[in-house]
């Protein structure tokens, strides 16, 4: 069996294996191996190329910007999805904006260990995905699967654009599969995790697994529950989405991050002015409470979107 | 432009050949941004206009020290080290007069234009944000086992204050990076004294802090800024790593042209020199040129940048219909964002 933080691992291996380009630039992800261990045996592997970066958010991300101009493909650790904010100057209005400005692409991507687990707190939880989708020009990837943790993380290093990489840790070591995949659905593309004709549920990252667990719950009950997984959330696949909610008429949309704007509210927006008339009740949005991400397993677990909440809110739905 | 005909044959010809080559691409920023600003004052540019006057010397020998296959990311007063560098003047005014043949073709304008494939970076607003992009072209090269290039960024006083400038010259300094930076203390940024800006007794002080070799030079004394950023240049070519300068001036004209800068001290302006005067003294003094080979100069300049301004004014500005308005290389990851 191989983990989700494993498959990371093998794409970078890959990638570097591959690709003369491509390097990795972080916070002890040398000899160390990074502090969840996504890069072990790389700079081994890999000699001088792999490198330990400074304690520097903004320099690293710049510094890969430069590499990218000058041709390589950097892939850059930020050893926490929080972090990335003291880099967040460069990601937004360097790296987005390059290609727009001087039509040369910037084939970067920034690896963001995202979302909360018990006991990591306000600083060490964040799920960032709606900040870098707002922006023109980054991609911004959540894969919810070993597999596409793989694959998808591969197709990032090739891609041109600037690729925000939001890995999920509550998935690096709970998740497995019994091998690497040999073929994958491109980026842009939702996948439907699980068939039903009730409701659609859409989520993306960790909370597919949440929505899965909740449509087992509620099988149970007799709901047939569809589960779409967006896989990245820009580009977002739209089409897969209103398919969906064309054969189910219900959606609820399901995400960590905090809940002003972001994801959900965008899934929302696009199926209401798009797929309006498919709607047969209002659709509805579980995200985080509006509060930083709390320590204590306690009030962690209450913050965060879980099946058991989302089973909640989907019986008020299906019973409207 | 092209330099001066003579070839060199000693030592002092050599430094009188550099010198006056500073002096024609000083001379013509200075013609090209005076023109800027009476077409922003026309009303004929799009959006602000920031110029390099009292600025050139260090700016020109910047762009001199570095050579084809270097890189370098100048930032809003470098308009005499871009001519050295190799911008064309059909670059500059077709971004400032927004053009849309010009390399930004619209998208971004005045001192915000580069070609980076050609190792000249386009600079982002954000200060202190280019020196860890210039470091990290190097870097690359390193990993690809390329040498003998080298980079060079330029930045104000204000600019040293920024976490992006501490953060780029440390990783720099600890890649080793042939990297040179150069500082125009030019007393002002925007309108804050140095006294507002930080407290040391000189900026170059900070070298050693970095572990950094550091190079103290007037801004106005062209032949000292000439063999400053060539010591320092061939220093940061022979491996011995980053390179910082600190050059004293003063502004000689508003943070833009939209800006009197009547919070400059009196005092100090009394004392400013402007460094095109003080190097056509030089070249007289030196009977390097008379009076009228520099009238002859400043036409043929002039010239060239008429005739420049002449076809870009007769070009079309960019048209919204043909702008593909997607950020994204890659046509297959263009969001299907809905457009009502």
């Amino acid at each position: 069996m191989i983990t989700y933080l494993e498959a990371i691992r093998e794409a970078q291996h890959k990638a570097l294996a591959d690709d003369p380009r491509v390097y990795l630039y972080g916070q002890d992800i040398g000899n160390f191996g990074g502090a969840f261990k996504a890069t072990k045996g790389l700079a081994k592997d890999f000699p001088g190329r792999v490198l330990d970066a400074p304690l520097s958010e903004d320099a690293i991300i710049g510094s890969a910007i430069g590499a990218a101009i000058d041709g390589m493909r950097p892939i850059v650790e930020m050893q926490f999805a929080d972090f990335s904010t003291c880099g967040l100057n460069q990601i937004i209005n360097h790296a987005a904006t390059l290609y727009w400005r001087t039509n040369i692409p910037c084939p970067i991507v920034v690896r963001l260990p995202s979302g909360g687990t018990a006991g990591a707190g306000p600083f060490h939880s964040q799920s960032m995905e709606a900040l870098y989708a707002h922006y023109p020009g980054l991609i911004v990837m959540t894969p919810a699967t070993v597999e596409d943790a793989y694959s998808m993380l591969l197709e990032a290093v090739a891609i041109d654009d600037p690729v925000i990489f939001c890995e999920h840790k509550y998935l690096y070591y709970h998740l497995k599969a019994p091998a690497l995949p040999t073929e994958a659905l491109p980026t842009g593309k939702a996948r439907v995790a699980r068939q039903g004709r009730d409701m659609t549920i859409v989520a993306y990252s960790a909370m597919v697994h949440e929505a899965l667990a909740c449509a087992d719950e509620l099988a149970s009950e007799g709901w047939q529950i569809e589960v779409i997984d967006l896989r990245s959330v820009k580009p977002l696949d739209t089409d897969t989405v209103l398919a969906s909610v064309a054969r189910t008429g219900r959606l609820l949309v399901v995400g960590e991050a905090f809940p002003w704007g972001g994801v959900t509210a965008e899934v929302i927006a696009r199926v209401a002015q798009e797929g309006f008339s498919l709607l047969d009740a209002p659709p509805v949005r579980i995200n985080a409470k509006d509060t930083p991400v709390p320590y204590h397993p306690n009030l962690w677990g209450t913050h965060r979107p879980t099946a058991r909440t989302i089973a909640a809110e989907a019986r008020k739905l299906l019973h409207l | 432009m092209s330099s001066p005909a003579a070839a060199p044959t000693s030592r002092t010809d050599h430094i009188q050949a550099r010198y006056i080559e500073a002096y024609r691409w000083m001379l013509l920023a200075r013609i090209t941004e005076e023109k800027i600003a009476t077409l922003y004052r026309g009303g004929k540019i799009v959006g602000g206009v920031f110029i390099g006057k009292g600025q050139e010397a260090l700016s020109a020998a910047t762009g001199m020290a570095l050579r084809p296959g270097d890189v370098f990311a100048p930032l809003i007063r470098d308009q005499a080290g871009r001519f050295a560098f190799g911008e064309s003047l059909l670059d500059v005014f077709r971004t400032y007069l927004g053009s849309r043949l010009g390399p930004m073709r619209g998208r971004d304008g005045n001192v915000h234009r580069g070609r980076p494939r050609e190792g000249y970076l386009a600079m982002v607003s954000h200060l202190g944000a280019m020196v860890p992009a210039v470091a990290g072209v190097l870097l690359a090269r390193r990993l690809r086992g390329e040498s003998g290039t080298i980079g060079a960024t330029c930045l104000g006083d204000g600019a040293t204050s920024t976490g992006a400038f501490h953060e780029g010259l440390n990783l720099a300094a600890v890649e080793k990076l042939p990297l040179i930076l150069v500082v125009a203390n030019n007393q002002y940024a925007y309108s804050t004294p140095t006294s507002r800006q930080f407290v040391c007794a000189d900026l170059v002080d900070r070298a050693a802090g970095y572990g950094v070799e550091g190079r103290s030079v007037d801004a106005t004394d062209l032949a000292a800024c000439l063999a400053t950023l060539q010591e320092a240049a061939d220093r940061a070519r022979a491996g011995h790593g980053p390179q910082l300068i600190i050059a004293s001036l003063l502004r000689l004209a508003g943070h833009g042209e939209h800006d009197d800068a009547g919070y400059v001290d009196p005092v100090l302006k009394k004392a400013a020199r402007d460094c095109l005067t003080v190097a056509e003294q030089h070249i007289i003094g030196e009977q390097w040129a008379t009076a009228a080979d520099l009238k002859t100069w400043r036409m043929e300049v002039t010239r060239k940048i008429e005739d420049a301004i002449a076809t870009t004014l007769r070009e079309p500005p960019p048209d919204p219909g043909d702008e593909q308005w997607t950020a994204v290389s890659t046509p297959r990851l263009r969001d299907g964002f809905f457009e009502a």
